[in-house]
């Protein structure tokens, strides 16, 4: 961390370790350790875990990247894949002087108090970049996992899809069982270049007791195509992000689908914005969010239309199971051209009575019937998704099935 | 007697809507139960299948033997009662095959070794829909009426039930669905016998069926009961309405 070319962002950062976020309850970081207190190491259950977000460590074809705490146990494979490259940032950074130029570059280190600190405890995060013109088959695989108690993790990850190149990255955030208190602070810049294709799925699973907070942008050059896809299915203390899009070049997309089932006490506070900036650009946004227990679920989404022949998109569909749960969406469009079309829709309400009724007509349980009817909801769909990530999500969404599984009641 | 429904009133949002029906119904029997709009048809379907916004407020309704007033809907369809909707709902995220094998008892995600995996190919094949790329369609969605009906019956045929309620499976059919919802609900009767009440403003469906008994109603109640044979031409020639008030004179 001793690096001079690192010094003026350290500055940066001491300037706002204080500095709240614009969204989202204020944590006080003090609370967390920074130094991991079990020897990361990869047992069955960690495995378990990992792939219960996604990333199979066994999967000794594709190229993945295991974080646990501070440690990276797996940086595996990614030199024999033609195109491919997959480190640590720091290692990254130490290799190559022109990544510099990528580092805070998407994103702000002064945003807040939670970019501040990942600079000032930055622990590794994966650097991924894909040569130009090269497709990269298999999904890249990440996984980054808390296992110390009280542990708060802070990664700075770099993605960059060089031009003409096309990627599928797959990103696992998890806690370990034992583990109750953490905090993730992970920070992630992606650059799309000219005519490129990242698609991004990050599934988290946290625990009770986790906060957390990433903080993402990306840049979308010419042509270039930006997806991501995210998936929150186990109850978090407190979670708030708002990533954003930027469409710099002529023809960019992006498209965030976001699949929310918020239960318990979780505090879910996701968003995304698109900035529309180059003639031509398209942003899309669909939430689909389920509520139950006391969760409290804030959707928001932000659309800016800022060029000629721009066109954005947003969705919020939203059931609520509890009455003790709510969902709240507020939607953004902001028309800074005379050239851009914008629009939205938004539908919050209970469980279609009249599917229940259906459903148990052909001898299904009430409960069993619940479960089916919120999976179906939810079902991803998920555009640019290869076909096992997109059973690997459903199967996700099984657990959901409360009879298939044997669980208890309704969660109210 | 499977069914046996005694002196039933029935009201929903407080507004009675069947007004004392009597009807009983044999094991392997099939009746047809018309009459105009409004009459009261779908509201004794849904009653009997257990929706709870139609109140029972007096009378009483046995199936097989027990008293089903208080049973839920699910409770119900386990004993053997299923009803084929007349307007089923479209469902997004949920396959058909699915609901098929789940009709049939067989958890699709978590099959046990002993479970019947092709059982929803079986029973869209007996309604002529492709069962490889029915089974994996979304519930309804994007179905055509007569493709709607199919699955229902794809659907009820899964439970093996003693009772079908088939709330007008042929409106909105084209003649060829006709034919198949007909002939593939002769095929199930023959092979099965079980009962069933078919709800439908048309002879052409219950020429394949011949039931029993025609029961025609009217402002909630049991206007005219007959033979299909005697009633059916009258119906077509002079119409519900003069009918009832005909056999209203002659009594």
């Amino acid at each position: 961390m001793s690096e001079g070319w690192r010094e003026k962002f350290r500055t940066q950062a001491l300037q706002a370790v204080t500095k709240r976020a614009m969204y989202g309850n204020d944590i006080d970081l003090s609370d967390f350790i920074y130094s991991g207190n079990v020897k990361p190491s990869m047992d069955d259950d960690t495995k378990k875990r990992t792939l219960e977000v996604g990333v199979d460590i066994n999967d000794v074809k594709s190229g993945t990247y295991f974080q646990m705490d501070h440690s990276v146990l797996l940086s595996q494979l990614a030199s024999k894949i033609k195109g491919l490259e997959l480190l640590p940032t720091d290692v990254a950074l130490q290799r190559y002087e022109w990544l510099r130029d990528y580092y805070w570059k998407a994103l702000s280190v002064s945003q807040d108090k939670y970019t501040a600190i990942a600079e000032l405890k930055q622990t590794k995060g994966y650097y991924i970049r894909s040569a130009p013109n090269e497709k990269i088959d298999r999904p890249v695989q990440a996984c980054l996992f808390i296992g110390s108690e009280g542990m708060l993790q802070a990664p700075h990850n770099i993605i960059i899809a060089e031009e003409g190149s096309e990627m599928n990255v797959i990103t696992g955030c998890t806690v370990d069982t034992k583990t109750k208190k953490a905090a993730h602070v992970g920070v992630s810049e992606f650059y799309v270049k000219k005519n490129a294709t990242l698609v991004f799925t990050m599934i988290h699973s946290w625990s009770d007791e986790a906060y957390v907070r990433p903080r993402t942008s990306v840049i979308v050059e010419e042509g270039g195509t930006f997806i991501s896809n995210y998936v929150l299915i186990k109850p978090v203390k407190d979670i708030q992000s708002y990533p954003t899009a930027y469409l710099a070049g002529r023809g960019a997309t992006a498209k965030f689908n976001t699949i929310m089932y918020a239960s318990k006490d979780s505090i879910i506070d996701l968003g995304n914005k698109i900035l529309c900036m180059a003639e031509g650009t398209t942003g899309e946004s669909v939430f689909k969010v389920v509520a139950t227990g006391n969760s409290k679920v804030y959707n928001r989404g932000q659309i800016v239309g800022q060029n000629r022949f721009t066109k954005g998109h947003l969705e919020c569909r939203g059931m609520i199971l509890c009455p003790t749960a709510s969902i709240t969406a507020i939607p953004e469009l902001i028309a800074e051209h005379s050239d851009t079309e914008l629009s939205h829709e938004a539908a919050i309400g209970k469980l279609q009575e009249e599917q229940l009724h259906y459903l148990m007509a052909r001898g299904i349980s009430p409960d069993q019937a619940i479960g089916i009817l919120v999976k179906g909801f939810l079902d991803p769909g998920l555009p640019g998704l290869p076909e096992k990530l997109q059973a690997e999500i459903r199967g996700r969404l099984s657990m959901l099935d409360r009879s298939s599984t044997g669980s208890k009641k309704e969660p109210c | 007697m499977l069914l046996e429904i005694e002196k039933l009133h029935v009201s929903v949002e407080g507004k009675e809507l069947i007004k004392g029906v009597d009807l009983k119904i044999d094991y392997g029997e099939i009746v047809a139960v018309m009459g105009h709009n409004a009459s009261g048809k779908t509201t004794l379907a849904l009653t009997l299948a257990g929706f709870p916004q139609y109140k029972v407020t007096s009378g009483s309704m046995k199936f097989d033997g027990q008293d089903i007033t208080y049973k839920t809907i699910d409770e119900r369809a386990a004993m053997g009662l299923a009803l084929a909707f007349q307007s089923p709902p479209a469902i997004r995220g949920i396959r058909l095959g699915h609901v098929i094998s789940l009709a049939g008892g067989v958890n699709p995600w978590s099959p046990k070794p002993s479970d019947d995996l092709d059982l929803p190919q079986r029973m869209l094949a007996k309604v002529n829909l492709d069962p490889q790329s029915y089974a994996n369609r979304e519930l309804n969605v994007g179905f055509s009426g007569g493709e709607r009906k199919r699955s229902e019956l794809a659907q009820i045929f899964a439970m093996r039930p003693k009772l079908m309620i088939l709330d007008e499976p042929d409106s909105g059919v084209d003649i060829d669905s006709l034919k198949i919802v007909g002939n593939s609900l002769r095929e199930y009767f023959r092979s099965n016998r079980c009962s069933m009440i078919i709800i439908t403003h048309h002879r052409h469906i219950l020429q394949y069926l011949e039931p029993t008994r025609v029961h025609i109603l009217s402002g909630g109640r049991v206007a005219l009961t007959g033979s299909y044979g005697d009633l059916m031409p009258k119906i077509e020639s002079i119409g519900y309405e003069r009918l009832i008030r005909e056999a209203g004179k002659s009594e």
